[in-house]
């Protein structure tokens, strides 16, 4: 990658993660975002065998690249992390629920609406490594 | 420009690079992912230096107060020593001072040290056999008795490591100790929090330590300790918790028995499902869970289901090393 296009990138992705108030932003709706998750008997199933610790880091990574901040995940990472999760049945039933549950955890947090427009359309780039097609 | 030091070697960190960027330009191996502070593999310590407040955003408050730091978002404000988090630990000798049974399989195992032996109530250390075997054990006591260490030391069926310590050491003998480790600890701030202590077995040995702290620095909120096991033979200091939870009104006490008797003055049922069943509300408290990896599994779980923030669960579970 040419520095020209890691610059543009910078600016691009700055500005979505800044205007939702960046990393301390991402700490207040990784706890609201995960409970949701874990309560939901679509998709609870899928973190059973997980330890709670690893899997908020993990959430929290999930967040900080759907609101258009700093990660650094490609898409084989996407596809190899989920594999066995495609394995045990994931589709787009469960994919669906976990961004509609973002979408409410940004709503109870009184981001604007093209926002969390903004955070879905990052969100449905992943959907087709994540569930492995 | 600033002084980075690791171990017996001094690296130059110059005034536009962060103290990752200086460490991998001069070739120090040290783990790193995103540069960016969100993945914590680039995590470090600086036992003399308070690292800069940027350099701790996102970490476990515990792990702030040790001075961890994350080497990618670190400009260095000053010179610092740096651990790596692999770095080999220090060992300092323990000469044993008593040996005692608190219960049929539990020995209290008390270590005496030259120098003032430096822990928060609540961490681990690592006790190593001159044959060089190594397990870890959570200090039960805290560091107002100074150079003192005191371990809950449980029999395990086969445990090469408890066996010995049951069967073998005796007072005078001399065990190597490592430096204090592990982020399960109280701290002071919000002193009005309520707190739960869960813990099975000698998971009582970290927690007894956490709430000592807790009620010498005048915490208060309400602390409820919960301990269990299967059966009463298998608790122990339970005359002590009594006499705290008389003593103070925002302690309390109960012991939890998950067998088939449950004398007066027990709860029945494992520790978890009773402290559950006693406390609906978690939001807003902090939690300790020390012991059974089942046990603090499900439990950090369910107190962050019940509204407990994750920043404010602490966990140490007991993992068996295989015979």
């Amino acid at each position: 990658m040419t520095d020209i296009q890691n610059h543009e990138e910078a600016i691009v992705s700055e500005t979505l993660y800044d205007r939702l108030g960046g990393e301390p932003a991402v700490n207040v709706a990784v706890d609201i975002f995960y409970r949701k998750v874990l309560n939901d008997d679509r998709i609870n199933g899928f973190f059973d065998d997980v330890d709670m610790e690893t899997q908020a880091a993990k959430q929290k990574a999930f967040l900080t690249m759907a609101f258009g901040g700093p990660h650094s995940y490609t898409g084989a990472d996407m596809r190899k992390g989920h594999a066995h999760l495609v394995k045990m049945g994931l589709d787009d039933s469960h994919f669906d629920a976990v961004v509609e549950h973002l979408g409410a955890t940004l709503v109870e947090l009184n981001a604007p609406q093209e926002l969390i427009a903004e955070v879905v359309v990052i969100c449905e780039t992943t959907r087709n490594d994540i569930l492995g097609r | 420009m600033y002084k980075l030091t690791i171990e017996e070697n001094a690296y130059s960190c110059q005034a536009d690079e962060t103290v990752l960027d200086a460490l991998l330009r001069e070739d120090v191996a040290i783990a790193y992912s995103c540069k960016k502070g969100t993945c914590h593999s680039c995590i470090v310590s600086s036992p003399d230096t308070t690292p800069p407040e940027a350099a701790q955003a996102g970490l476990k408050n515990t792990l702030k107060k040790l001075n961890y730091f994350l080497a990618c978002q670190c400009h260095p404000e000053q010179d610092m020593t740096i651990k790596l988090p692999d770095q080999a630990a220090f060992y300092s000798e323990g000469t044993v001072v008593v040996t005692e049974m608190l219960n049929r399989n539990t020995l209290l195992l008390s270590l005496a040290f030259k120098d003032t032996f430096k822990f928060n109530a609540g961490q681990f250390v690592n006790l190593q056999r001159a044959d060089g075997l190594t397990r870890s054990y959570s200090i039960a006591n805290t560091p107002q008795e100074s150079n003192i260490l005191e371990f809950n030391i449980r029999r395990l069926p086969n445990g090469q490591f408890s066996e010995w310590l049951h069967n073998e050491i005796k007072v005078g003998d001399t065990i190597a100790v490592s430096e204090a480790n592990g982020s399960c600890f109280y701290l002071p701030e919000k002193n009005d929090q309520n707190i739960l202590l869960a813990g099975t077995g000698t998971g009582l040995a970290p927690l007894a330590g956490i709430l000592t702290d807790a009620l010498t620095q005048g915490h208060s909120g309400s602390i409820y300790l919960f301990h269990g096991s299967r059966e009463v033979e298998d608790l122990y200091r339970i005359d002590e918790m009594q006499q705290l939870d008389e003593e103070h009104a925002n302690f309390h006490y109960i012991p939890c028995l998950s067998g088939a008797d449950s004398p007066e003055g027990f709860s029945h049922g494992r520790v978890n499902e009773v402290a559950l069943a006693s406390l609906p509300d978690l939001k807003g408290w902090r939690v300790f869970l020390c012991g059974n990896p089942d046990m603090v599994k499900q439990m950090k779980k369910m107190t962050f289901l019940k509204g407990v923030a994750s920043a404010d669960i602490y966990a140490d579970a007991f993992l068996v090393s295989p015979a």
